[in-house]
């Protein structure tokens, strides 16, 4: 009741603004430069870049009247986005941030998306998976965040659709108080020692990060990206020799023990350990499985194409690509995409940097075709591999 | 019933005429239910089982029901039903044997009503809730489980069941947890019936000779009989729909409400969320058969009546 009232109240806002957006557009279409804030929501929706705007001051302006951002399955523990969202809100306290359903999947986006399309509640912007993007192109709008060229060309897509965010390494986190030898690869984790003790972010036929165990799997057992069958039988035989969790693990969990081995993103295990305080769990370690090439899997970032606050979404992609920020999800264990170009630049935090290592040089990440018969294959062998 | 012969086959004008005001009435008086349950359960139910006969552009197809070939599916709908079922009979047993022993007490006596209003309750304790008492009392670190291993079973029932890892994440202890619910569910829905047995028909049975065992075999357990089966087909259905308590313990498929959720929302192997309609089509069709056998058997067991 409470949010349609809200819903109705923010419509009658926006269709005055347009109205009023609209009406100034025609005054300011004689004179030749666009003034900050004036700009109407339908320029705003196919704004390409900042230029648009009139700079990054018009894009600030412009976002500011939107008044509020979407932002949709960012839980708060996960590369460090309850502190970004938390730096943003401090940085434009005009815009307020609306975050919903933090644990949902890439695929949720899209559902959310096109169930509320039109609506204010939509989400504006998507970090998205790459096998669910490639699926959804046409729901996104191009756009160029100003340090466009600090992003890796093979990061991005040339039209700016799309541009990785962030990636993490596929990495194997311990509870030492109850494992007393730590793992060094995935064949350890056969051993008497882990019976009931090993699980994996969900269902790899539904999740991508628990997916992503398979293949680092199958990267340990002499597959490859192009063949993960040795993944599957390597979980086949993790489950027949009992040492298979079948729970889902959060960081309530691993905080109480009942998860004692996660194999998830190495950002995700930093964040559950040490670092959550009496949230996390003191004893919690993390391994990246030496013996073979190390995973990886960017997310990307995305505008959605009818994103009900096209400024303010403009916003935090440019937000996103400070080195702030990148900074921040560095700080996670999360690599972000423009790390070459901050190292080079000397923005990077070289402490940060430091603790959490510097980036293996080169490490595994399955392209498009990769993970469509990857996921074809976990669909067809996965159930009875584990079941 | 007899309402209905009475207005097809209308013996005066006037008796015609106050059966349909009544009638019209009654329908007034309906009007709301029927339009909640085909607003939220008809329409929804059927967007959803349709959902299965088109493909992700829209176009008609049957393709999808290619799901149910797939053993892994198989083997989680058969899950499914085990459990169903197991619990159902289970809890209909234990929750039946509740109500027998309460009627040795006095009806508005206390322990009556303890009973009666704690099984109200719990009936309806399920979802995340449940699932969280269940790892805090015997998960790998709930609190039995923890007494257990310093009393020197290290190994024990709780976190090592069949060499398998926590009993409540696999399958089996899937219907542990349901027992939970469905028990004080069977009281509740069992004490009416079972409250209803009349003192004067023991009598009856003793004047004419019976004896206990005869007073419960030809009496009581045929007049019982519709109402348990009733029970045990309601406690099935209970179990058979559940989703938030399976999917806070089990991780890895097992169930088909998981299989279904998998469907929808997966972001690794694309284009099959209309997949989960014919997996709901299916749950339907199985309702449908239990519905079915149950009437059957209802008219089988009512047959004294007629």
């Amino acid at each position: 009741m409470e949010d349609h009232l809200i819903t109705k109240r923010h419509f009658a806002g926006v269709a005055v603004l347009a109205a009023a957006a609209i009406a100034l557009a025609g005054c300011a279409s004689t004179s030749s430069s666009t003034t900050a804030g004036t700009i109407s929501k339908a320029k705003a929706s196919t704004a390409t870049s900042a230029a648009a705007f009139g700079g990054l001051k018009g894009l600030i302006a412009a976002a500011n009247a939107e008044g509020q951002l979407n932002v949709i399955t960012l839980p708060p523990s996960w590369a460090n986005y309850g502190k970004i969202i938390a730096l943003f809100e401090k940085t434009y306290p005009k815009i307020k941030i609306n975050s919903a359903n933090p644990n949902g999947s890439s695929a949720n986006e899209v559902s959310a998306a096109e169930a509320e399309k039109g609506q204010s509640t939509a989400p504006d912007v998507f970090d998205i998976g790459t096998a669910v993007l490639d699926q959804n192109l046409d729901l996104v709008a191009p756009y160029k965040v100003q340090n466009w060229a600090d992003i890796p060309t093979d990061f991005k897509d040339p039209g700016g659709k799309w541009y990785y965010d962030y990636t993490g390494l596929m990495s194997i986190g311990y509870d030492s108080s109850k494992i007393t030898k730590a793992p060094k690869t995935y064949k350890d984790l056969l051993g008497s020692e882990f019976n009931g003790k090993v699980s994996i972010k969900g269902d790899p036929t539904q999740a991508n990060e628990a997916a992503s165990a398979v293949y680092l799997a199958a990267l340990q057992n002499g597959g490859s990206a192009d063949n993960i069958q040795p993944g599957i039988d390597f979980f086949a035989k993790l489950k027949a020799a009992g040492n298979f969790n079948n729970v889902l693990p959060t960081q309530a969990t691993v905080n109480s023990g009942d998860t004692p081995v996660v194999l998830q993103w190495s950002y995700n295990n930093l964040a559950w350990g040490p670092e959550a305080g009496s949230a996390g769990n003191a004893n919690w370690k993390v391994v990246i499985p030496s013996g073979s090439a190390a995973l990886g899997s960017y997310y990307n970032q995305a505008i959605n194409a009818d994103a009900p606050d096209p400024a303010a979404a403009r916003l935090w992609e440019e937000f996103i690509y400070t080195p702030a920020v990148q900074n921040l999800y560095l700080a996670s264990g999360a690599y972000p995409a423009t790390l070459a170009a901050m190292e080079k630049n000397k923005t990077v935090d070289q402490s940060v940097l430091s603790s959490v290592g510097a980036p293996p040089s080169n490490f595994v990440q399955l392209t498009a075709d990769q993970a469509t018969a990857a996921a074809a294959l976990l669909g067809a062998k996965w159930k009875s591999a584990i079941g | 019933m007899t309402a209905t012969a009475a207005a097809t086959v209308p013996q005066t004008t006037r008796g015609a005429g106050k059966t349909s005001r009544r009638r019209s009435a009654v329908w007034l008086g309906l009007t709301p239910f029927a339009i909640y349950v085909i607003l939220f359960l008809a329409i929804p139910a059927g967007l959803a089982v349709g959902s299965g006969f088109f493909t992700s552009t829209g176009a008609l197809t049957l393709a999808n029901f290619s799901v149910l070939a797939d053993p892994g599916i198989q083997k989680d709908f058969l899950n499914t039903i085990v459990v169903s079922a197991v619990t159902a009979i289970i809890g209909a047993i234990l929750g039946a044997l509740i109500c027998f022993a309460l009627l040795g007490t006095k009806p508005d006596g206390m322990i009556r009503t303890v009973i009666d209003s704690a099984s109200s309750v719990l009936a309806q304790f399920g979802g995340v809730m449940l699932a969280f008492a269940f790892i805090a009392t015997i998960g790998a670190e709930g609190l039995i489980t923890q007494w257990l291993v310093s009393a020197g079973l290290v190994n024990n029932v709780f976190n090592s069941f069949a060499h398998n890892g926590v009993l409540i994440y696999q399958v089996v202890g899937l219907g542990v947890v349901y027992l939970y619910f469905q028990v004080p569910l069977m009281v509740i829905v069992f004490m009416p019936a079972i409250s209803g047995l009349k003192a004067t028909w023991g009598e009856a049975n003793a004047t004419l000779g019976g004896t206990r065992v005869t007073y419960w075999t030809k009496i009581a357990m045929p007049i019982l009989a519709p109402a348990f089966f009733a029970s045990v087909i309601l406690l099935f259905a209970n179990a058979f729909s559940s989703y938030a308590t399976a999917a806070a313990l089990i991780s890895q498929g097992g169930l088909i409400s998981l299989d279904i959720k998998t469907a929808l929302v997966s972001e690794t192997v694309i284009g099959k969320a209309n997949t989960a309609g014919v997996e709901a089509l299916a749950m339907v069709v199985v309702m449908v058969i239990v519905m079915v056998a149950y009437s059957a058997l209802e008219r089988r067991a009512s047959r004294w009546r007629r």
